[in-house]
Protein backbone atom coordinates (compact mmCIF):
# COMPACT_ATOMS: atom_id res chain seq x y z
CA UNK A 1 0.00 0.00 0.00
CA UNK A 2 1.63 3.45 -0.82
CA UNK A 3 0.99 6.29 0.70
CA UNK A 4 -0.12 9.35 -1.43
CA UNK A 5 0.84 12.67 -0.05
CA UNK A 6 -1.74 14.49 -2.81
CA UNK A 7 -4.73 12.15 -1.33
CA UNK A 8 -3.29 12.65 2.30
CA UNK A 9 -3.35 16.75 1.75
CA UNK A 10 -6.53 16.71 -0.38
CA UNK A 11 -6.93 20.26 -1.33
CA UNK A 12 -5.46 22.00 1.43
CA UNK A 13 -2.11 23.37 -0.67
CA UNK A 14 -4.20 24.90 -3.49
CA UNK A 15 -6.12 26.26 -0.42
CA UNK A 16 -3.07 27.83 1.03
CA UNK A 17 -1.43 29.38 -2.36
CA UNK A 18 -5.12 31.17 -2.84
CA UNK A 19 -5.37 32.08 0.59
CA UNK A 20 -1.96 33.76 0.16
CA UNK A 21 -2.97 35.25 -3.39
CA UNK A 22 -6.12 36.51 -1.58
CA UNK A 23 -4.17 38.06 1.15
CA UNK A 24 -2.30 40.27 -2.18
CA UNK A 25 -5.56 41.28 -3.48
CA UNK A 26 -7.23 42.51 -0.36
CA UNK A 27 -3.53 44.14 0.78
CA UNK A 28 -3.94 46.02 -2.35
CA UNK A 29 -7.80 47.00 -1.59
CA UNK A 30 -6.82 47.88 2.18
CA UNK A 31 -3.50 50.28 0.59
CA UNK A 32 -5.62 52.08 -1.92
CA UNK A 33 -8.60 53.11 0.97
CA UNK A 34 -7.56 56.64 0.32
CA UNK A 35 -6.51 56.33 -3.21
CA UNK A 36 -9.11 58.50 -5.49
CA UNK A 37 -10.55 56.30 -8.57
CA UNK A 38 -9.71 53.04 -6.84
CA UNK A 39 -11.97 50.29 -7.46
CA UNK A 40 -11.85 47.19 -4.69
CA UNK A 41 -11.40 44.12 -6.53
CA UNK A 42 -11.51 40.41 -5.21
CA UNK A 43 -12.00 36.45 -6.18
CA UNK A 44 -14.39 33.85 -5.82
CA UNK A 45 -12.58 31.49 -3.51
CA UNK A 46 -14.16 28.69 -4.25
CA UNK A 47 -14.36 29.16 -7.78
CA UNK A 48 -10.82 29.74 -7.91
CA UNK A 49 -10.00 26.22 -5.67
CA UNK A 50 -12.20 24.01 -7.77
CA UNK A 51 -10.34 25.73 -10.84
CA UNK A 52 -6.75 25.02 -8.95
CA UNK A 53 -7.73 21.37 -8.67
CA UNK A 54 -7.96 20.92 -12.62
CA UNK A 55 -4.36 23.12 -13.45
CA UNK A 56 -5.74 25.56 -16.67
CA UNK A 57 -2.11 26.27 -17.16
CA UNK A 58 -1.43 24.93 -20.96
CA UNK A 59 1.48 24.84 -23.22
CA UNK A 60 2.66 23.76 -26.29
CA UNK A 61 5.11 21.72 -26.98
CA UNK A 62 8.58 22.66 -28.64
CA UNK A 63 9.85 20.51 -31.12
CA UNK A 64 12.20 22.37 -33.01
CA UNK A 65 14.49 25.82 -31.31
CA UNK A 66 12.73 27.83 -34.11
CA UNK A 67 9.41 26.86 -32.45
CA UNK A 68 7.61 30.16 -30.57
CA UNK A 69 7.20 29.07 -26.88
CA UNK A 70 3.18 29.55 -26.21
CA UNK A 71 1.91 28.89 -22.38
CA UNK A 72 -1.69 30.06 -21.69
CA UNK A 73 -3.57 30.56 -18.55
CA UNK A 74 -6.76 31.12 -17.78
CA UNK A 75 -7.99 34.10 -16.22
CA UNK A 76 -8.10 33.62 -12.28
CA UNK A 77 -11.65 35.71 -11.72
CA UNK A 78 -10.39 38.78 -10.58
CA UNK A 79 -13.51 40.95 -10.10
CA UNK A 80 -14.36 44.15 -8.90
CA UNK A 81 -16.18 44.26 -5.67
CA UNK A 82 -20.17 45.51 -5.83
CA UNK A 83 -19.73 48.49 -3.64
CA UNK A 84 -22.38 48.84 -0.74
CA UNK A 85 -22.49 52.68 -0.78
CA UNK A 86 -23.00 54.78 -2.98
CA UNK A 87 -19.89 56.63 -4.61
CA UNK A 88 -18.11 59.15 -2.34
CA UNK A 89 -17.01 61.25 -4.86
CA UNK A 90 -13.53 60.48 -5.93
CA UNK A 91 -14.66 57.37 -7.11
CA UNK A 92 -12.93 54.83 -4.31
CA UNK A 93 -15.08 51.61 -3.60
CA UNK A 94 -13.17 50.34 -1.09
CA UNK A 95 -14.95 49.77 2.26
CA UNK A 96 -11.97 49.74 4.76
CA UNK A 97 -14.13 47.48 7.73
CA UNK A 98 -15.04 44.74 5.52
CA UNK A 99 -11.71 44.66 3.38
CA UNK A 100 -10.30 44.19 7.14
CA UNK A 101 -12.84 41.95 8.04
CA UNK A 102 -12.34 39.33 4.97
CA UNK A 103 -8.34 39.75 5.37
CA UNK A 104 -8.81 38.58 8.98
CA UNK A 105 -10.89 35.23 7.70
CA UNK A 106 -8.96 34.78 5.07
CA UNK A 107 -5.46 34.67 7.68
CA UNK A 108 -8.21 32.43 9.66
CA UNK A 109 -8.80 29.95 7.73
CA UNK A 110 -5.39 30.19 6.06
CA UNK A 111 -4.11 29.08 9.61
CA UNK A 112 -6.65 26.28 9.46
CA UNK A 113 -5.39 24.73 6.52
CA UNK A 114 -1.64 25.21 7.45
CA UNK A 115 -2.35 23.23 10.91
CA UNK A 116 -3.67 21.10 8.74
CA UNK A 117 -0.95 19.96 6.55
CA UNK A 118 1.07 19.48 10.17
CA UNK A 119 -1.28 17.54 11.77
CA UNK A 120 -1.32 15.03 8.49
CA UNK A 121 2.61 15.07 8.19
CA UNK A 122 2.69 13.94 11.86
CA UNK A 123 0.12 11.34 11.10
CA UNK A 124 2.16 10.24 8.21
CA UNK A 125 5.62 10.35 9.83
CA UNK A 126 3.73 8.43 12.76
CA UNK A 127 2.64 5.55 9.86
CA UNK A 128 5.86 5.34 8.53
CA UNK A 129 7.68 5.04 11.99
CA UNK A 130 5.29 2.60 12.56
CA UNK A 131 4.52 4.00 16.04
CA UNK A 132 8.89 3.33 17.28
CA UNK A 133 9.23 6.78 18.75
CA UNK B 1 4.52 31.90 -1.57
CA UNK B 2 5.82 35.23 -3.67
CA UNK B 3 2.17 36.85 -3.25
CA UNK B 4 2.75 37.43 0.81
CA UNK B 5 6.30 39.11 -0.18
CA UNK B 6 3.69 41.60 -2.60
CA UNK B 7 1.64 42.49 1.03
CA UNK B 8 4.67 43.97 2.01
CA UNK B 9 5.71 45.97 -0.50
CA UNK B 10 1.73 46.55 -0.97
CA UNK B 11 1.66 48.14 2.36
CA UNK B 12 5.12 49.62 2.29
CA UNK B 13 4.03 51.50 -0.55
CA UNK B 14 0.77 52.62 1.22
CA UNK B 15 2.26 53.36 4.73
CA UNK B 16 4.98 55.77 2.88
CA UNK B 17 2.42 57.75 1.43
CA UNK B 18 0.33 57.68 4.43
CA UNK B 19 3.55 59.21 5.58
CA UNK B 20 3.64 61.81 3.23
CA UNK B 21 0.75 62.86 3.73
CA UNK B 22 1.19 62.99 7.66
CA UNK B 23 4.48 65.02 6.65
CA UNK B 24 2.25 67.80 4.35
CA UNK B 25 -0.30 67.84 7.38
CA UNK B 26 2.28 68.79 9.72
CA UNK B 27 3.79 71.21 7.78
CA UNK B 28 0.68 72.87 7.08
CA UNK B 29 -0.59 72.95 10.78
CA UNK B 30 2.88 74.44 11.83
CA UNK B 31 2.76 77.01 9.00
CA UNK B 32 -1.08 77.96 9.70
CA UNK B 33 -0.45 80.84 12.22
CA UNK B 34 2.83 82.01 10.16
CA UNK B 35 1.89 85.91 8.76
CA UNK B 36 3.25 87.50 5.64
CA UNK B 37 3.07 90.96 3.66
CA UNK B 38 2.25 89.83 0.41
CA UNK B 39 0.47 87.26 -1.72
CA UNK B 40 3.43 85.84 -2.94
CA UNK B 41 5.24 84.78 0.16
CA UNK B 42 2.45 83.69 1.25
CA UNK B 43 2.27 79.97 3.08
CA UNK B 44 -0.28 77.67 0.61
CA UNK B 45 -1.79 74.84 2.34
CA UNK B 46 -0.18 71.24 0.79
CA UNK B 47 -2.16 68.38 -0.01
CA UNK B 48 -0.35 65.18 -1.35
CA UNK B 49 -1.89 63.42 -4.15
CA UNK B 50 -2.53 59.44 -4.36
CA UNK B 51 -2.78 56.85 -7.65
CA UNK B 52 -3.14 53.47 -7.60
CA UNK B 53 -0.80 53.60 -10.59
CA UNK B 54 -3.70 53.84 -12.22
CA UNK B 55 -3.23 52.27 -15.53
CA UNK B 56 -1.77 49.49 -14.28
CA UNK B 57 -4.74 49.26 -12.14
CA UNK B 58 -7.38 49.43 -14.92
CA UNK B 59 -5.57 46.61 -16.93
CA UNK B 60 -5.78 44.92 -13.70
CA UNK B 61 -8.82 42.88 -14.54
CA UNK B 62 -6.47 40.83 -16.79
CA UNK B 63 -3.88 40.16 -15.00
CA UNK B 64 -3.34 39.16 -11.14
CA UNK B 65 -0.90 42.40 -10.45
CA UNK B 66 -1.98 44.12 -7.63
CA UNK B 67 -1.34 47.28 -7.05
CA UNK B 68 0.41 49.62 -3.96
CA UNK B 69 0.09 53.46 -3.68
CA UNK B 70 2.01 55.90 -5.45
CA UNK B 71 2.49 59.64 -4.48
CA UNK B 72 1.91 61.44 -7.84
CA UNK B 73 3.13 64.88 -6.33
CA UNK B 74 2.22 67.50 -3.83
CA UNK B 75 -0.11 70.43 -4.94
CA UNK B 76 -0.30 73.56 -3.42
CA UNK B 77 -4.22 74.90 -3.15
CA UNK B 78 -5.57 77.39 -4.79
CA UNK B 79 -8.20 78.60 -2.50
CA UNK B 80 -7.81 82.23 -1.46
CA UNK B 81 -5.57 83.67 1.17
CA UNK B 82 -6.88 84.80 4.16
CA UNK B 83 -6.74 88.71 3.66
CA UNK B 84 -6.61 90.68 6.63
CA UNK B 85 -6.92 94.09 7.47
CA UNK B 86 -4.52 95.33 10.20
CA UNK B 87 -2.95 98.26 9.79
CA UNK B 88 -0.87 98.11 13.07
CA UNK B 89 0.61 94.95 12.55
CA UNK B 90 4.52 94.85 11.78
CA UNK B 91 4.11 93.03 8.95
CA UNK B 92 1.01 94.94 7.31
CA UNK B 93 1.68 95.92 3.56
CA UNK B 94 1.88 99.65 2.73
CA UNK B 95 -2.11 99.51 2.34
CA UNK B 96 -2.28 97.93 5.88
CA UNK B 97 -3.26 94.34 4.65
CA UNK B 98 -1.53 90.93 6.70
CA UNK B 99 -1.90 87.91 4.27
CA UNK B 100 -2.67 84.31 6.41
CA UNK B 101 -2.24 80.90 4.51
CA UNK B 102 -4.95 79.06 3.48
CA UNK B 103 -4.34 76.27 5.97
CA UNK B 104 -8.12 74.86 7.10
CA UNK B 105 -7.18 73.37 10.67
CA UNK B 106 -10.30 71.54 11.38
CA UNK B 107 -10.01 70.07 8.16
CA UNK B 108 -5.48 69.37 8.45
CA UNK B 109 -6.59 67.54 11.78
CA UNK B 110 -9.13 65.16 10.32
CA UNK B 111 -6.57 64.71 7.19
CA UNK B 112 -3.89 63.33 10.44
CA UNK B 113 -6.57 60.99 11.97
CA UNK B 114 -7.06 59.83 8.93
CA UNK B 115 -3.82 59.07 8.00
CA UNK B 116 -2.20 58.08 11.11
CA UNK B 117 -5.16 55.74 11.09
CA UNK B 118 -4.64 54.10 7.64
CA UNK B 119 -0.84 53.86 8.78
CA UNK B 120 -1.68 51.79 11.18
CA UNK B 121 -4.31 49.74 9.78
CA UNK B 122 -1.41 48.80 6.26
CA UNK B 123 1.10 47.96 9.68
CA UNK B 124 -1.43 45.56 10.85
CA UNK B 125 -1.49 43.94 7.53
CA UNK B 126 2.37 43.63 7.05
CA UNK B 127 2.13 42.25 10.49
CA UNK B 128 -0.28 39.45 9.87
CA UNK B 129 1.43 38.46 6.23
CA UNK B 130 4.85 38.50 8.46
CA UNK B 131 2.68 35.30 10.81
CA UNK B 132 1.77 33.91 7.93
CA UNK B 133 4.79 33.47 6.28
CA UNK B 134 6.29 32.27 9.42
CA UNK B 135 3.63 29.96 9.72
CA UNK B 136 4.20 28.59 6.35
CA UNK B 137 7.87 28.05 6.94
CA UNK B 138 7.03 25.86 10.25
CA UNK B 139 4.39 23.24 8.61
CA UNK B 140 5.24 20.06 9.37
CA UNK B 141 7.31 21.06 12.35
CA UNK B 142 6.87 19.55 16.20
CA UNK B 143 5.97 16.13 17.03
Amino acid sequence: MAISFDKAFGVHPQAIQLRTERSEVLASNIANADTPGYKAKDFNFSEALSGARHRYTTSLERTNDKHISVSSQMNDGLQFRTPNQPDTGDGNTVDLQAERNEFLQNQVRFNASVQFMTDKISSLKKAIKGGQP
Amino acid sequence: MSSLFNVFDISGSAMSAQSVRLNTTASNLSNANSVSSSVDETYRSRQPVFAAEMSRAQNNMDNTENVGVKVLGIVESDKPLQVEFNPNHPMADKNGYIYKPNVNVMEEMANMISASRSYQTNIQIADAAKKMLSRTLRIGQGQ
